[in-house]
């Protein structure tokens, strides 16, 4: 009986720990959530997502860095979504036992990884030094540049789930390979890749970082792609470091507007994924 | 409470004369490596038109190995390869010229776990329909009723034709995978274990439909269960270690013979 007391006891302390890690861990989630409704929830009117954003002292909301960042966010995606897909899917369908593949998934897990503010530096080295000037351009590589290895990734390891039975029955009935992977595995695979992308949305609709090199910032109401271009990240950053009360206001009321909104494509990523395993 | 009867038609297991039997697939001096690893040994069968042959044997002896060099679907994977001839209808399928996707059009299969694909039941049929042949709508929709009416799933689905193809029980899920090989028209069928995933229920009726199916398919079939054989099959062929030890006709196999491990096998000795 000893033994088991001895047992038992250990396994209350393993689970005490436990359980305090994850109350210190959703502790500080709650309290961000917290203060960003507490702070920003009160500037949140008809004004910030119709009106520009202010001089200091006047009146203004948020829609050029809204319209910017949604924006940037759609051409990056638009870029590196087939990229990130279509490389997947060699990894995973055409290229599964080449030496080549796993060069590829180790440089992107790299990039995975990679600081983001490098690769604004890169992208500010390539596309901004050449012209001469920030753009919304940039800024949309800058997060496609983002947007790929997060897409590689989902898409070869769902590409990976999806059965080698299902592979044999479609060849079975003589169906080409490429016809196999575009009617039989990405329909398989479906919500996994999907949320791969909403992730890799999630992921650079909150960076700062590789826009502050890139697209830098705007005023005005601009979405000349060849200009700088306004983005909510970048003018949370300005704001939020402002002397000005009313900028500082804006400044959480945008963050809480990211933070809802980056919130909701996980959820719908989560829903997505939990709907396929069941 | 359903009585299941293992009947088998009288014909199938009646001595068949040399001269109805002309050969669709014929295996000579086949070799088959996975990486080094030598797992079918100077083979030579045939499979003759319009009957079934079984494969046993114990688990690893190679019988599965040698229905998926048939169809080459060894192919999808690397280090895998196969030496010697096998031909069907007197043309060298092991040649690097064959063409997979034509090849495998005439020699449909049939796995042991059920694989609808993840589209409705009507698809999963029509899909493959499409890869050959453009049908007018109302011809489509003729060939995938008689599909899976020649599976017998027909009552069962017909007005659900456009569920998902995933939503069937195991059983009817075998047999849209049976209609859907059958709906390509090939030539022969190879069966991998396609009972062992099943209810007792759900075996009888596809070998039933095996039994059918012989009037005009060529039928491979690899089982663990020495019944089957006996009731589906017109012949056997027992390997063990990756060597063909005797083919024969299942009558005279399952009765009288000749080797003393198919004789061991057969009673239950080992395996």
């Amino acid at each position: 009986m000893a033994l088991y007391d001895t047992r038992r006891r250990r396994n209350n302390i393993a689970m005490g720990l436990s359980v305090g890690a994850t109350v210190f861990g959703l502790a500080w989630l709650v309290l961000i959530l917290a203060v960003l409704l507490w702070k920003g929830f009160s500037g949140l009117s008809l004004a910030v997502f119709t009106q520009m954003t202010p001089p200091p002292g006047s009146d203004g909301g948020l829609l050029n860095p809204i319209m910017g960042s949604l924006l940037m966010t759609a051409i990056a995606v638009a870029i590196g979504t087939p990229l990130g897909i279509l490389a997947g899917t060699y990894m995973a369908e055409y290229g599964r036992y080449d030496k080549l593949t796993i060069v590829v998934r180790f440089i992107n897990d790299i990039l995975l990884s990679a600081p983001s503010i490098v690769i604004g530096l890169f992208i500010y080295e390539i596309m901004v030094a050449k012209m001469g000037h920030f753009s919304g351009w940039a800024g949309a590589v800058a997060l496609a540049v983002i947007v790929v290895p997060v897409v590689v990734r989902t898409t070869e390891d769902m590409l990976i789930l999806v059965p080698d039975t299902l592979r044999e029955a479609a060849a079975s009935i003589g169906l080409p390979r490429s016809l196999m992977i575009r009617r039989v595995a990405y329909r398989a695979a479906r919500a996994g890749m999907v949320t791969g992308v909403l992730l890799a949305v999630a992921r650079i609709s909150g960076e700062t970082a590789p826009l502050l090199f890139t697209a830098l910032n705007n005023q005005f109401w601009s979405l000349n792609l060849n200009a700088p271009v306004a983005s909510l990240p970048v003018v949370i950053f300005q704001f939020a470091l402002s002397p000005y009360e009313d900028w500082q206001r804006l400044a959480w009321t945008g963050a809480l507007i990211i933070t809802f909104a980056v919130l909701a494509l996980s959820i719908t990523a989560r829903a997505l994924t939990g709907r396929k395993s069941a | 409470m359903t009585t299941v009867e293992f009947t088998t038609p009288a014909a199938y297991n009646a001595p068949l004369t040399a001269a109805d039997l002309s050969e669709k697939i014929t295996v000579r001096g086949l070799d088959f490596y996975y990486g080094d690893n030598r797992a079918l040994k100077n083979v030579n069968i045939s499979l003759y038109k319009s009957c079934v042959t079984a494969f046993i044997g114990p688990s690893g002896c190679g019988k599965s190995t040698l229905l998926r060099v048939l169809n080459r679907m060894y192919d999808l994977y690397p280090n895998q390869r196969a030496t010697g001839h096998v031909t069907l209808d007197g043309e060298d399928i092991l040649l690097p010229s064959q063409d997979l996707n034509l090849l495998r059009s005439k020699v449909g299969m049939v796995f042991q776990k059920p694989t609808p694909f993840p589209m409705t039941i009507y698809e999963n049929i029509a899909f493959g329909i499409r890869l050959y042949e453009k049908l007018p709508k109302s011809e489509l929709d003729d060939r995938v009723k008689s599909a899976l009416e020649r599976s017998a799933l027909w009552n069962e689905v017909k007005d659900k034709l456009n569920a998902n193809g995933l939503s069937l029980s195991g059983g009817q899920q075998q047999r849209l995978c049976i209609a859907r090989t059958v709906a390509v028209r090939p030539e022969v069928i190879l069966f991998d274990e396609p009972c062992s995933a099943l209810d007792p229920i759900s075996t009888a009726k596809i070998e039933e439909l095996i039994s059918e199916l012989t009037d005009d398919y060529t039928i491979g079939i690899v089982t663990h269960n020495m019944q089957q054989a006996a009731r589906v099959s017109d012949f056997t062929a027992f390997m063990y270690l990756g060597e063909l030890i005797e083919f024969g006709e299942t009558s005279r196999m399952f009765t009288n013979p000749n080797d003393r491990r198919t004789q061991d096998y057969i009673t239950g000795r080992f395996g």
